[in-house]
């Protein structure tokens, strides 16, 4: 069976043709990563995810993370709840592990911003 | 990078603005051979609005790798680290060879300067300095652009909390960690709203829908895919938002489908919907106070200053880049665009000219047919003699189109191009050969593929923004 995708790996957004039928060829990308997006697409989807998780000593509230590399779709609500219970103290480099093997997917969250200790004195941004 | 180091002395380039277009002039205008350069950041910090932007898509282009927006910012940080650019933090550029933006606001006339002097006067105001000129030889303007907020789309109803930008959102939800509600309507779908739609899910708030006036969404594809219909939220198309309910705090919304060609609400389609919180996003204004003021001229279609291949503005020794020239919907764009315009100051800094650019012999290159504008608007003698990148968009999507270059009705050449939408900007790169053909004038036009003879003067073509008064 065909089943058209859109292509979500950069901005072009191609359109996609994914044939189960024939071992899921995939037809309509204009590069490479469209083979291995539209195949997993029909199969096992996965994502990226970006979010934040508190941080204390630092300049701001929240640290910027994201995983390294993409999750399965169905695990997403799982990370962000364990996200959730985190707690980082600053100071903090791209790049930390924040958790790691998230949701027993094999990948790990990590750390998107340098985020320096910032003394008591300087407080909290304006 | 390096704090002020002698504000009294003369820069070789003052930039105004440490967002991802002035951070990549700096680094430009630096490997370009100038050595004295100032960046004046009115945050607290370089980087500008990629800080809140911590979804990924960042850096395909610049540096082939899927990034973030604080990795990005933190890849230009880096890549400066090694450089003297100078950084001025907590400080605020108020007004260029004293012409301030307080005079427009008081009534006062724009400044009138076209000259080139032998050195630009930056007004400072900021913690460290007071208030103060700072001089260079040439200023690039990179101030970004800020949202179209409730006023400029004219949200009808009463005004109680809960009604925010999207980028407003963001930055509450992503730096400071504050929940900004629990049940949600977006109006408009540019990309911010999208992204915000995806965020605020994933921190457990309920998006009903995202409402958009037009027949077809302002954001990239992969943005409907990956925010709205992963979540299932659905995207209202032709509609829009008719009423606002609630005192203090935001109690539902009203939203009525749109008649196409008037864009007017038709009566018999009011859907209720139960929310604390609306999202605006309804479109960028690039920040163009100290332009004005200044007196450099503006495009109205940009609502930018007008640039030569060199995003030189009418005034000599004055650049723009970044989203205060143009409204861009990638960083990358703004980066490239930006490396382009560095260089160039630099040029002009190290040349110490103080004669005027010669303008005789230059063209205005316009937009025509479904092209809504070209950037840039200029292209110097010089400038016709080497291969250009013109940027644009389009008024309407088309599946199949045509880009024509035109020079007094000659057809000097012709694009085909799959796919183009008002939320995608053209990068067009035109080779010098074509160029050097230009007569006295130089047209770029955009036809759909399907029509031979598209007609020009279709008043009924939908403009590409929602009506702003």
């Amino acid at each position: 069976m065909k089943q058209e995708v859109i292509c979500i790996v950069c901005p072009r957004g191609c359109l996609l043709t994914v044939d189960s039928e024939r071992d899921w060829a995939v037809s309509g990308n204009h590069c490479a990563r469209g083979i291995a997006y539209g195949r997993a697409e029909l199969q096992h989807p996965v994502r990226s995810l970006t979010t934040t998780v508190a941080i204390s000593g630092a300049a701001i509230a929240r640290a910027p993370v994201r995983s390294r590399g993409e999750l399965p779709k169905e695990t997403l609500p799982e990370v962000m709840a364990a996200l959730r219970r985190c707690r980082l103290e600053a100071p903090v480099r791209r790049g930390d592990t924040v958790l790691a093997d998230a949701a027993g997917s094999g990948v790990d969250i990590i750390v998107t911003r340098d985020l320096d200790r910032v003394t008591e004195t300087e407080g909290e941004p304006a | 990078m390096i704090p002020c180091q002698n504000p009294d002395r003369l820069y070789d380039v003052i930039i105004v603005g440490a967002g991802p277009a002035g951070l990549a002039a700096a680094l430009a205008a630096w490997e370009e051979g100038a050595r004295d350069i100032l960046i004046c950041e009115r945050a607290a910090e370089a980087g500008g609005i990629l800080g809140q932007c911590i979804h990924n898509g960042f850096g395909l282009e610049i540096f082939r790798e899927e990034l973030t927006g604080p990795e990005y910012a933190g890849r230009y940080l880096d890549l400066l680290a090694d450089t003297r650019v100078e950084l001025l933090t907590d400080t605020m550029v108020i007004g260029i060879d004293g012409h301030e933006t307080t005079e427009l606001a008081r009534g006062g006339r724009p400044g009138t300067m076209l000259h080139a002097p032998d050195c630009h006067r930056v007004r400072v105001t900021g913690s460290s300095l007071d208030c103060r000129d700072l001089r260079a030889r040439a200023v690039i303007l990179a101030m970004g652009c800020r949202e179209r907020s409730r006023g400029g789309i004219a949200l009808p109803g009463s005004r109680p909390s809960g009604i925010l930008t999207a980028g407003a959102a963001q930055r509450y939800v992503n730096i400071e960690g504050w929940s900004v509600g629990r049940r949600v309507v977006i109006l408009g779908s540019g990309d911010i709203g999208l992204i915000m739609a995806r965020r605020l899910t994933l921190e457990g708030a309920q998006v009903l829908a995202c409402v958009e006036l037009l027949p077809w969404s302002g954001g990239l594809i992969r943005n409907i895919v990956q925010c709205l219909n992963d979540y299932d939220i659905p995207l209202l198309l032709g509609h829009t938002i008719t009423a606002v309910h609630g005192r203090r705090r935001l109690e539902a919304v009203t939203v009525s489908a749109v008649d196409p060609r008037s864009r007017r609400p038709l009566p018999g389609t009011e859907q209720h919907y139960d929310c604390d919180t609306l999202l605006l996003s309804v479109g960028l204004i690039p920040e163009n106070e100290l332009t004005r003021a200044a007196g450099i001229p503006l495009d109205e279609r940009t609502r930018g200053a007008i640039v030569d291949e060199n995003m030189e503005t009418a005034t000599p020794g004055i650049f723009a880049c970044g989203n205060v020239l143009h409204v861009h919907d990638l960083v990358d764009y703004v980066s490239a665009e930006s490396g382009r315009t560095g260089r160039a100051a630099a040029r002009y800094a190290l040349s110490r000219k103080a004669t005027p650019t010669p303008r005789s012999g230059s063209l205005m290159v316009l937009p025509a047919g479904e092209l809504s504008y070209v950037v840039p608007q200029r292209l110097t003698r010089s400038g016709l003699a080497r291969s250009q990148t013109l940027y644009g968009r389009v008024r309407r999507p088309m599946p199949e189109a045509y880009l024509v270059l035109e020079s007094d009705g000659v057809v000097l050449a012709r694009w085909k191009r799959e796919r183009l939408a008002p939320g995608e900007m053209i990068r067009l790169n035109v080779p010098a050969a074509i160029l050097q053909q230009a007569g006295g004038s130089l047209e770029l036009r955009a036809e759909p593929a399907e029509s031979a003879t598209p007609d020009r003067h279709d008043v009924n073509r939908p403009a590409a923004m929602p009506p702003e008064n």
